[in-house]
């Protein structure tokens, strides 16, 4: 590994981080859907610092090739948080639907509210300006 | 006229039906005197808001489309907080006759959830083939969830009693094949009595059943993945009465 492809890594690392922490700053991420990205970006910022640490790893649970580690749990991360938004879709179009069932209910409401007012008497209306007429 | 009639709410989803509703709910008025028709309007395009309110039923609409399992969710709830002991469902394309919904009725004396099934006995409507092998592998799995026999599982045509309504108003299933598959099987696990009533159905006002085998095929898939999940699902408890759905 020559110091370009070093240098590579720690700033691919350094940049996704830097992207996750303004879009957290700008309030276009909640945190919640942000702790993966802030987990992987250290993760990666991490081995991407200290390349000895990944051979270390990749030994402790016995993958020859220590690239494969890194393939492995990028894969995991990635599919982890597809779930996760596949569950929070779901989620959403739930309170989406309860909403649009609760809103037609409201209209009928209000249409039978509005019926009812139309029917009432001028002089206990709402209007009292032209009561005086009636 | 059926004493049971002025609690009971016949809702209707309906989904551009501009051509059939009006005649729906006017037929529906005639046959079943004292009873409140409330037309669920599941995102309509055309005319079917105005054509209903013009045949005298009450609409809700909804903004956008939900299925029928989201249009009769509207209709369980308006009877839950309007205190409707009854919920019968129609479809308004006029395949259903309203005065089956005496015989409705009168099962749900006995019975928390009627089904009104064509295969019954009555009735000329008939389909063959994959859809109809695909029909009989959901029949004979429902039935046994059920412990009663049932041959028409996927009828849109039921009638639910107080305890299926107050049941449904909270967990009426939205998905896809969930208003007809799923909503038995919750029923079911829940311990709500299920029985089958023979009613006769007109062919479709418009279009007829698909025979297409690739579309049996998916429906069967689908309906199997349905029927699995909703097995899956950890049972649900029968609700309280007098518990507002909010």
């Amino acid at each position: 590994m020559n110091l370009a492809s070093y240098l590579f890594g720690i700033v691919t690392a350094l940049i996704t981080l830097f992207i996750v922490i303004e879009l957290l700053r700008r309030r276009r991420l909640r945190e919640r859907h942000a702790i993966y990205w802030l987990v992987a970006g250290t993760i990666s910022l991490i081995f991407g610092i200290f390349p000895q640490l990944l051979v270390f790893a990749a030994g402790l649970v016995g993958i020859a090739v220590p690239t494969n580690l890194v393939f492995f749990v990028s894969i995991f991360v990635l599919f982890f948080v597809c779930i996760q938004h596949s569950s929070e879709l779901t989620a959403l179009e739930t309170q989406t639907r309860v909403l649009a069932e609760e809103n037609a209910l409201q209209e009928m409401r209000l249409r039978e509210l509005e019926e009812v007012v139309r029917r009432m008497p001028p002089a206990i209306g709402v209007d009292t300006s032209s009561g005086a007429d009636s | 006229m059926h004493a049971a009639l002025d609690r009971t709410l016949i809702v209707m989803p309906a989904l551009n039906e501009e051509a059939s509703v009006a005649d729906v709910v006017r037929e529906v008025y005639e046959k079943l005197p004292g009873v409140k028709c409330l037309v669920v309007d599941d995102g309509s395009t055309d005319n079917t808001i105005a054509e209903a309110r013009s045949a005298g039923a009450d609409v809700a609409r909804l903004p956008f489309n939900l299925g029928v399992g989201g249009a009769m969710r509207v209709g369980f709830k308006y009877a839950v907080n309007n205190g409707y002991d009854n919920v019968i469902q129609i479809d308004s394309d006029g395949q259903h006759d309203p005065s089956g919904v005496i015989k409705l009725l009168e099962a749900l004396e006995v019975t928390d959830l009627a089904i009104g099934a064509r295969f019954a006995g009555e009735g000329d409507y008939t389909v063959r083939g994959p859809r109809k092998w695909a029909m009989r592998v959901l029949s004979v799995t429902i039935s046994w969830v059920a412990g009663v026999k049932l041959t028409d599982t996927t009828s849109g045509f039921r009638a639910s009693g107080p305890r299926a309504v107050r049941l449904f108003a909270e967990h009426y299933p939205a998905e896809y094949l969930g208003d007809t598959i799923e909503s038995l099987v919750i029923a079911a696990r829940s311990g709500l009595r299920i029985q089958q009533v023979a009613v006769s159905m007109r062919p479709r006002a418009g279009g007829t059943p698909s025979h297409n085998p690739w579309k049996a095929a998916t429906y069967l898939g689908r309906a199997t993945m349905a029927l699995t999940i909703a097995l899956l699902r950890p049972r649900l408890p029968d609700p309280e009465p007098g518990v507002a759905v909010v």
